[in-house]
């Protein structure tokens, strides 16, 4: 459990990401809320206010309510179908697609209501990558266009740089050695896992500040899991990252936090060492030590 | 005695002999109608041959390459017919598949639910319309209001352009390529639909989650991955426009000339024979001339379909579908 510890002195060095353009300086956030992870001193990247999520008649989150630390790992474990994916995507506006899909509540960005009026969701996901359960890399597109394809999006027209993006954002994500042989093949060449790896720099690719990952490695054999692991705690130097897993031992050895989820509801949040060590609630200990789930 | 059986790994066996069998047979079944495909294009070639032998022989080569058609003074040359169906037919496209397009992606990523079916319904109209009936509404109605009211802008505007130049007859090859659009249309559209709405949802939300506006998604989601499809999409339409006879016929003027100007009256194949079928007589010259052009419009077709396969080996890239 070594990676508990975050390095707050580095936190809000000039060097952090562009701040929001509307937020101001957003005032301390101090509710009493039962779910907030102790020790937040510094604003949270993201700060989450009785989120409520629906499809239909069917209510999927139930007034969840929570902190995510800048600039540290993030894990949300539960049994299937509670809802991870959901709250993970309430995060950078992906339920905005969804016809039947209804967001109550409030999700903050660095102080900015990413729901409120005037924000457009095109700016909130420039700013909140993510990486989806189920890999989905462009399959025409050669390997190298699926990396800069982002960049090339916000208007990186210099090859140069790009090249030299691409590569940096294939070595974090462990897949460089086995594809710069290759990187004019289509994606659709490359094997599962390396597609999944393929998504993951291409979510790097374009610097986000938040970088939201669902189950990312679960296509993954053991060496390549270790690779993402590794980045994953390399990245948090910078990034705020929140992952969805449902291998716990990954979730205790990358995580600083973890979010138990039940049935829609939010159980218990605080550091992975006490949620792995003494959970407070019942279900969340039954769960990690996998009496049920 | 109906006990039921616990189950048990092995306890179940299907009673049928051998179901590699059942495979064999699909195999040879459908290898046999695709097969029967190609004899049925062979005979009809065949056919074709055999009625236009005798222009064959009286003509050879030339009949593809002269350019006067004159049946009263035994003067036959297909090429002003091949030159109307290939300009009519590209007009037609050029038009037809933009417009199909962005009507499909429109159906498919903007429009709201309640406006969709409306629309799709409406294409679908337009696809069933029988074209006697849309040539003579191009006869009576389209050819002459552009004729008044749009062909002599263009030419003020584009007339520097030697397709623009010249006499305007609202009876010419542009109006028939305008005719050919709209029937193009809602071919193009449907096929089109059905192509971009396979695309899966999550490619859409991988764009997304870069950041992407709308019009970006259906770029680098959308397109790229529907592309070949579209492709595909287009040919048939390529297809229907070379074919179609009934409405270009009423509204291309039907005379045997090449003239650059598209506001020329022109003629097409399918519609020279169906003019003049009528008028042969068995055992003639001029009959077997018609039957040689409906051998020319064949091969016209095959070839250009042979060389939209090759642009597609070529330029479109690959496949998007999953490897097996
Ligand atoms: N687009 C949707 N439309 C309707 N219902 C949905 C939709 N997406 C999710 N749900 C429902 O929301 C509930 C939570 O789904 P979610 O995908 O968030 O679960 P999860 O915790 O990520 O599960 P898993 O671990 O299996 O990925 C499920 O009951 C699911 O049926
Ligand atoms: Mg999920």
């Amino acid at each position: 459990m070594n990676t508990i510890m975050i390095d707050r002195g580095e936190m809000d060095t000039g060097a952090s990401p562009a701040e929001p353009p509307l937020s101001g300086q957003a005032p301390p956030s101090t509710p009493a809320l039962q779910s907030l992870p102790p020790s937040s001193s510094t604003a949270p990247a993201l700060s989450v206010k009785d989120l409520c999520v629906y499809f239909g008649p069917n209510q999927v989150l139930r007034s969840v309510s929570l902190e995510v630390p800048a600039r540290a790992v993030t894990a949300i474990i539960g049994p299937s179908g509670c809802g991870k994916s959901t709250f993970l995507r309430s995060l950078n506006r992906m339920h905005d697609l969804v016809p039947s899909a209804r967001v109550e509540g409030e999700v903050k960005l660095f102080g900015q209501d990413i729901y409120g009026p005037g924000v457009e969701a095109v700016l909130v996901r420039r700013r909140v990558g993510m990486v989806f359960q189920k890999s989905n890399p462009f399959p025409t597109m050669s390997v190298s266009d699926n990396v800069t394809v982002g960049l090339r999006l916000n208007g990186l027209r210099r090859r140069a740089l790009l090249a030299e993006r691409m590569e940096q954002s294939l070595v974090m994500a462990a897949l460089w050695d086995e594809v710069k042989d290759r990187l004019n093949a289509p994606a659709i060449s490359l094997s599962g896992g390396q597609q999944q790896r393929l998504c993951i720099a291409r979510a790097l690719a374009v610097q986000p500040e938040v970088l939201l990952m669902d189950e990312p490695a679960s296509a993954l054999d053991p060496l390549a899991t270790a690779k993402i692991e590794d980045l994953i705690l390399s990245l948090k130097k910078d990034y705020t990252i929140v992952i969805v897993t449902h291998n716990m031992q990954q979730a205790a050895r990358v995580s600083d936090f973890t979010a138990f989820f039940y049935l829609g509801e939010l159980i218990e949040y605080d550091t992975t060492s006490k949620i792995f060590t003494s959970p407070s609630q019942k279900r969340t200990e039954d769960y990690v030590t996998g009496r049920f789930g | 005695m109906s006990e039921t059986a616990p189950i048990r790994p092995g306890s179940w066996r299907p009673k049928r002999g051998g179901a590699a069998v059942g495979d064999h047979v699909f195999k040879w079944l459908t290898l046999v109608m695709a097969l029967a495909v190609f004899a049925l294009i062979g005979a009809i070639g065949w056919q074709l041959a055999v009625g236009s032998r005798e222009a064959m022989s009286r003509f050879g080569w030339h009949f593809l390459v002269s350019t006067d058609w004159d049946p009263r003074r035994q003067e036959f040359g297909a090429l002003p017919f091949i030159y109307g169906t290939l300009v009519s037919s590209a007009i037609a496209l050029l038009i037809a598949v933009p417009i199909s397009i962005a009507a499909a992606l429109f159906l498919t990523e903007l429009a709201p639910p309640w406006l969709r079916q409306p629309v799709i319904t409406l294409i679908e109209l337009l696809a069933a319309v029988p074209s006697v009936i849309l040539g003579f509404w191009g006869l009576s109605v389209m050819a002459p209001w552009l004729g008044q009211h749009v062909y002599p802008h263009l030419q003020a505007a584009l007339g520097f352009l030697p397709i623009f130049r010249g006499a305007i007859s609202p009876y010419c090859t542009l109006s028939a390529g305008l005719i050919l659009a709209i029937m193009v249309i809602p071919i193009v559209t449907s096929v089109s639909r059905e192509i971009l709405r396979s695309v899966p949802g999550l490619q859409r939300e991988a764009a997304y989650a870069l950041g992407a506006t709308r019009w970006e998604v259906t770029r680098i989601a959308v397109l790229s991955y529907a592309k070949r499809g579209l492709f595909g999409a287009v040919i048939l339409g390529l297809g229907r426009a070379l074919g179609e006879t009934m409405a270009v016929t009423m509204v291309i003027g039907n005379s045997a000339q090449i003239v650059a100007s598209l506001f020329g009256s022109g003629q097409t194949l399918s519609s020279e024979i169906a003019n003049e079928f009528g008028e042969a007589l068995p055992g003639t010259v001029f009959l077997s001339t018609l039957f040689e052009l409906g051998l020319v419009l064949l091969g016209v077709t095959l070839v250009v379909n042979a060389l939209a396969q090759l642009v597609l080996k070529t330029f479109a890239g690959p496949t998007a579908k999953q490897r097996p």
